[in-house]
Order: structure tokens, then C-alpha cells, then sequence
């Protein structure tokens, strides 16, 4: 099976996020009031062959863990969603 | 035989040249390693230059750490041969799990460039055997992602074990207890923010970095 994996990396509860902070400060001048809680992270996409779902999962979470985040400072949310049973 | 220093160059290193510079003014050997080399060539140490490896896409280091002259760089920290990271060679040893923490985006989000004075805070590695802890040493930095961080008990362990080597005297960056460089438990692997290459003469506005070079070089000799 074919999946679009769509992996989230934010940084972690506790790690400053000085993008986040001053896009928050930003707004007011901008003349947006009640924003609050501005954080910044990446989006990265790709498909993904696999046999199912939970293998695929598994090969995901795996490259999040060893490469597309650094666990240090970063956690990732991974979303899968099947787009062929099989590649063409 | 001369001491001979590798220093490692990636795509987007911009600091190997001021690095065998300075090895050569103070009468090593050095050679230049590209990412894609599988050993280090006739190395009694190594230093992984500054700049922009792979881009600093992903992460800065991330893409590096994967690069086949890694593994031999893990196998020569492995085996207690001298490793200095000087900046994004800092970013790149802590990626590879070779120094503990991670480096992010500068407080405040400025890139910072200038003269830094950085306290010595152990004299106990392959960098600092030459010079005297409590020195302050006027060091160049010229970064956007060298603010360390780590877990509380990393930091814990990295002072109860006296791996803290440098502090700066004012914090530019953010760094979690003011830290600029750090050792491994062995000793022999050290990552820095600063670039001691660009203060070895006195064109340069500061002589300072020679006592670390030096260090590394006599560090060499001895492995």
C-alpha cells in the first residue's frame, strides 16, 4: 500500500521558540488583539510503500525518531493516509 | 613525523581553510577530508570546520552526521583521538551523539557576530591543556543556532563531571548556563561555538585562539 505520511515537528513543551515569540509580539502592531499561544514548527511530506498501516507507522516513526527530528529539543505528529493499494 | 590535523570539510564548510592556516602558522600538518571520504587519512586528530553543512537543511548537522566520513570520525572519538567542532562542527557532533544536547535558534532571534569573551572553565581536555582555567579568552562567535540546550540532567551531569570548558561573560545567545564548549566523558571530544581559527594573529584583532589551537595540536602528539 501506497500512504501520504504527513509529519508535524514542533518543538518541545519547555524549549523557547523565538520564532513563535516574536510573531506573537508582531501582532498587536499589526492591529490583531486576543492571539495568543504562537508557536512555529515544520511540516515535511512524503509517500511511503508499505504492507499496512501499522508498518508503515512503524518506518515513519522510525525516521522521525533518527533523522527528521532532533529528540533533544523536538517531538513530531505523524499522520497517514492510504492513497493506493499498491504502486503503479 | 609532523603532527598531522584532518579537518573535515562537508558541502557548505566555509571555515577549513582559516582552520589548516592556523595548524600551518603553528607548524603541524594539515589536510583537508571531504564528507564523502570513508577514513581520515594519516590523522592524529580532527577538526570538524564551521559553515553551513548541506545547507543546514533539516536541521544544522543533521544531514552531516550521515555522511560516510562520520563513521570514521565516531571510530577515531571512539578509540581517544582528539575531535574538536568548532560551531557547525559543534552542531554536527552533537547531532552524531557524539556530545550530548542540541543547539537551537539564538534568544531573541539575532545572529551574532563579534569578538566574545569566554571564560576557560577546565584546562582538563584536548583543547584546553595549554591554557589556565579562569582565563578569558577574546574569541570570535558568528552564529544564529548556537544557543545549547539540554535536558536538566544532562546539564546536571555535564557540571558535576566538570565538562562545562568554556562560559561565556555574557551570555549572547541564550545558552543554558551560559556554555560555549563542552567535552565528552573521555575528554577527547570537544564541540565550541566560538572559532579560536579566527583569533590566531594579531591582524585579526586577538591572538587568543592559539593557547586552544595549541592545545589541540600538543593533544595530537600525545594520541
Amino acid at each position: 500500500m501506497i500512504f501520504e505520511a504527513v509529519v508535524e515537528v514542533r518543538l518541545r513543551a519547555g524549549i523557547a521558540d523565538p520564532q513563535g515569540a516574536t510573531i506573537e509580539r508582531a501582532l498587536p502592531a499589526l492591529g490583531f488583539e486576543g492571539v495568543d499561544g504562537v508557536t512555529v514548527g515544520k511540516s515535511i511530506r512524503f509517500t511511503v510503500q508499505a504492507d499496512d498501516e501499522s508498518a508503515a507507522t512503524a518506518l515513519v516513526t522510525d525516521l522521525c525518531h533518527r533523522f527528521l527530528t532532533n529528540p533533544v529539543i523536538e517531538d513530531s505528529e505523524i499522520s497517514l493516509t492510504a492513497v493506493a493499494t499498491s504502486p503503479n | 613525523m609532523s603532527t598531522n590535523i584532518a579537518v573535515i570539510r562537508f558541502p557548505g564548510t566555509n571555515c577549513e581553510f582559516d582552520v589548516l592556516e592556523v595548524v600551518q602558522q603553528l607548524g603541524a600538518q594539515a589536510h583537508i577530508v571531504f564528507h564523502d571520504e570513508p577514513g581520515l587519512g594519516n590523522a592524529d586528530a580532527v577538526v570538524i570546520a564551521g559553515g553551513f553543512a548541506h545547507g543546514d537543511y533539516l536541521r544544522p548537522g543533521a544531514i552531516a552526521r550521515f555522511s560516510p566520513v562520520m563513521t570514521a570520525v565516531s571510530e577515531f572519538a571512539a578509540s581517544g583521538g582528539p575531535v574538536v567542532g568548532i560551531c557547525n562542527g559543534f552542531q554536527v557532533l552533537t547531532e552524531a551523539h557524539l556530545l550530548p544536547g542540541a543547539l537551537q535558534k539564538n534568544a531573541g532571534l539575532k545572529f551574532r557576530c563579534g569578538p566574545t569573551d569566554l571564560r576557560v572553565e577546565s584546562s582538563d581536555s584536548v583543547l584546553t591543556r595549554a591554557v589556565a582555567t579562569g582565563d578569558v579568552l577574546s574569541i570570535p562567535i558568528n552564529h544564529f543556532e548556537g544557543n545549547y540546550t539540554c535536558s536538566a540532567e544532562t546539564l546536571a551531569e555535564l557540571q558535576s563531571e566538570d565538562r562545562v570548558l568554556f562560559r561565556y561573560v555574557n551570555n549572547p545567545n541564550g545558552s543554558v548556563d551560559d556554555i560555549a564548549g563542552i567535552c565528552n566523558q573521555g575528554r577527547n571530544v570537544v564541540g565550541l561555538m566560538p572559532h579560536p581559527e579566527r583569533a590566531c594573529h594579531e591582524l585579526l584583532g586577538s591572538t587568543d585562539g592559539v593557547g586552544l589551537m595549541q592545545s589541540l595540536l600538543d593533544s595530537a602528539s600525545r594520541s
